[in-house]
């Protein structure tokens, strides 16, 4: 059995104009020591899933259906008490802007102390050498000083630094990453990033990071789920995502980038933009946008624009979408009709 | 569009420092550039006690040292580098919207660094900006109509009510708007229609050269494409010339016909496109080249870099990149170098590759 499973997670927002479904039917599972990539545009629900996971989403937001098993104990409908001994402890959790996510008022080794004695019966002495040995493995120069200092003091990529020591400092099983590296320069994304990998690797730690970016998912992680419309739309081996990518949304993201085009022409661009969670069209959340949402003689397929498309199995991927499905049974048609 | 290939390499103008060489194709020549932002407050908060004296003590942050560039008609020069480089302060000179501290900055052969807001009002007319959140750049209390008039009137104020509103209208149809959602204010509009309202807003008075200051960063991934294929629409239909601020070098690849390279305030490369990214020379734009995540290798291979940028208050002696440069030598640690045309058309600010052992 996986470390993490997840199973039709279905998370929903009470607003005054209705219920808004963030996240509908999502399922993934993570192994020990396994690294999973969350694809997405903003508002596809990545980060919604990531927050659910530690039950971080606040009201009006809840969880409406579905289970997530951590190392056989189900999460959801955990008392704060009973889940603060999995949250920060076994799972923990990287945010996007390491301003926000540090104490402006407390000391850096104030902040790593306070953590760990909150999960350990440690003397604070003990909990500092602790401390100093995660700011060595982060590769921090000078760990003793940085121990005594405000974030304030430190540069954008030495706090990403330390959020990711402060992350490592109880041992957990499973690091969170959403989008950890936004708000960072190329060079020094490109630091964090191989940081983060080598120490997920050295200490057997299973990685969800959440991005944007499809070229840092394609170095780092194994998996990938994309997202579009708060469903997951793609999932499967993330080499095999990325050199064939089989959802139409999927492949619209890889060719719009610059680097699939030839210099100076226009961009494959995806028309239109993904609908608001509060508006979702019939059928497939992504036939609008789609251009294979009519048939080759011109004609709307009714499916896509009546049916939500389930999940069907091409190679080691999941897709859920009405075209590569009809392709699917074509091919089998073809086989069995060669064989017999 | 002029692609990168086809400038002959004898095109490019050596503006090496001292020199003022002016090419005729030169829509904007940036000259010796430097800009300061002062640390220190005013007077008093300056004075400090030294020594049993009191003393004037002043800080300053040196944003841009030295900058030359220029930018031809026709091309789009895109200007790289991480935050803090100065690539936005360039823009913002140039758009005067900031005053250089010393430098000259010509237009069409016109000084315009030092001109008063009244002399430059013919200017504004034809160079325009885009910025880079258009969730700020558009007025939230302005209709769209009412923002994409509003420049019409200041620079046509003999134009006609409904001469106005028609050219409303046909910008707004050639970015994409639907000129029907007009009475609409920003906020209804989601990220990309907005940078599509500050594009249609640069191009209604029909500028000739658009500063485009990091346009396509706070979008997504597929609304990245449809914007930059807009821009690129635009500077054919209306024969553009860009100044493209950016840090990501894979639409730069795509977008640039030349790519200036900065690091702490100073350009270190500046090259056409393709050879930038067939032959990075400047270690500073190797390592940045090396450090985008690729699709195709299932490793990062990245050059790293020791250490971060220095700040830009106190800056380092001789090279701005030395300390994290892993071809440094006593040299680089001395002696500030300048940037150098070389044969191909590029221009590089490097001991190392002047003297041959890079």
């Amino acid at each position: 059995m996986s470390l993490l499973e997840v199973s039709d997670l279905d998370v929903r927002f009470a607003l005054r104009q209705g219920e808004v479904r963030a996240l509908r039917n999502v399922s993934f599972s993570l192994d020990r020591g396994e690294r999973l990539g969350i694809v997405g545009e903003s508002g596809a629900g990545k980060s919604v899933a990531a927050f659910t996971l530690l039950n971080l989403i606040a009201r009006p937001g809840f969880i409406a259906g579905g289970s997530i098993r951590f190392d056989g104990q189900e999460l959801t409908g955990l008392s704060d008490r009973t889940l603060r001994k999995v949250r920060g402890n076994r799972i923990s959790m990287i945010f996007q802007d390491p301003m926000m996510t540090l104490n402006p008022v407390l000391s850096i080794g104030e902040q790593m102390i306070e953590c760990l004695r909150a999960h350990r019966r440690i003397s604070r002495r003990e909990a500092r050498t602790i401390a100093l040995h995660k700011l060595r493995q982060v590769q921090i120069p000078s760990p003793e000083t940085r121990l005594d200092q405000y974030p304030h003091e430190l540069s954008g990529g030495m706090r990403q630094r330390i959020i990711i020591a402060i992350a490592l400092l109880l041992d957990p099983d499973i690091i969170i990453a959403d989008e950890p590296t936004t708000a960072l320069d190329v060079t020094i994304q490109a630091e964090i990033m191989a940081l983060l990998l080598e120490l997920c690797e050295k200490h057997n730690v299973g990685l969800i990071l959440i991005t944007h970016d499809l070229g840092v998912v394609s170095q780092v992680t194994q998996r990938m789920l994309v997202m579009y419309a708060g469903r997951v739309i793609e999932q499967g081996p993330t080499r095999e995502i990325i050199n064939d990518p089989q959802h139409p949304y999927t492949q619209g993201l890889m060719n719009a980038l610059p680097q699939m085009a030839t210099p100076g022409e226009r961009l494959n661009q995806i028309p239109g933009s993904m609908p608001s969670l509060s508006n979702l069209p019939i059928g497939c959340a992504f036939h609008p946008r789609c251009g294979f949402a009519n048939d080759a003689n011109g004609q709307p397929r009714r499916a896509c624009r009546e049916v939500v498309p389930e999940f069907v199995n091409s190679g080691n991927c999941r897709v859920a979408c009405h075209m590569v499905a009809a392709m699917l049974e074509e091919e089998q048609r073809l086989a069995k009709e060669q064989t017999s | 569009m002029t692609h990168v290939a086809n400038v002959p390499a004898s095109a490019v103008t050596a503006t090496t420092s001292g020199g003022q060489a002016t090419s005729p194709s030169a829509l904007l020549e940036i000259h010796e550039l430097t800009k300061r932002f002062s640390l220190s407050g005013d007077f008093l908060e300056q004075l400090r006690f030294k020594g049993g004296r009191l003393v004037r003590h002043q800080e300053h942050v040196h944003a841009i040292n030295g900058v030359s560039l220029d930018i031809r008609r026709g091309e789009a020069l895109c200007v790289v580098g991480e935050s803090g480089c100065g690539k936005s302060t360039v823009a913002r000179i140039v758009m005067g919207l900031l005053s250089p501290s010393s430098g000259e900055i010509r237009y069409d052969g016109q000084r315009i660094d030092h001109l008063s807001a009244r002399q430059l009002l013919p200017y504004r007319k034809r160079m325009q900006m885009i910025f880079q959140n258009p969730y700020a750049s558009l007025n939230p209390r302005m209709t769209i109509q009412q923002t994409l008039e509003e420049p019409l009137r200041l620079h046509h104020p003999d134009w006609s009510r409904e001469r106005v509103r028609d050219k409303v209208v046909e910008v707004m149809t050639s970015v994409g708007i639907d000129p029907d959602w007009g009475k609409r204010f920003g906020h209804e509009f989601s990220g990309g229609q907005r940078q599509r309202i500050a594009i249609a807003r640069a191009l209604a008075v029909d500028p000739e050269f658009i500063v485009a200051d990091e346009p396509i960063s706070a979008l997504d991934v597929s609304i990245q494409a449809q914007v930059l294929n807009l821009l690129m629409d635009a500077q054919q239909r209306h024969d553009l010339t860009y100044l493209f601020i950016t840090h990501d070098l894979a639409v730069v690849e795509h977008f640039g016909t030349r790519v200036a390279v900065m690091y702490l305030g100073t350009v270190c490369e500046v090259a056409p496109t393709a050879t930038l990214f067939a032959s990075p020379r400047h270690p500073y734009t190797q390592a940045l080249m090396s450090a985008i995540p690729r699709l195709e290798d299932d490793r990062p291979q990245h050059i790293r870099l020791s250490g971060e940028v220095p700040t830009p208050v106190n800056l380092p002696s001789g090279c701005v990149f030395h300390a994290r440069c892993p071809h440094a030598n006593e040299r680089c640690r001395r002696e500030v170098p300048s940037l150098i045309a070389r044969e191909d058309g590029t221009k590089v600010a490097c001991h190392g590759v002047e003297e041959g052992r890079l």
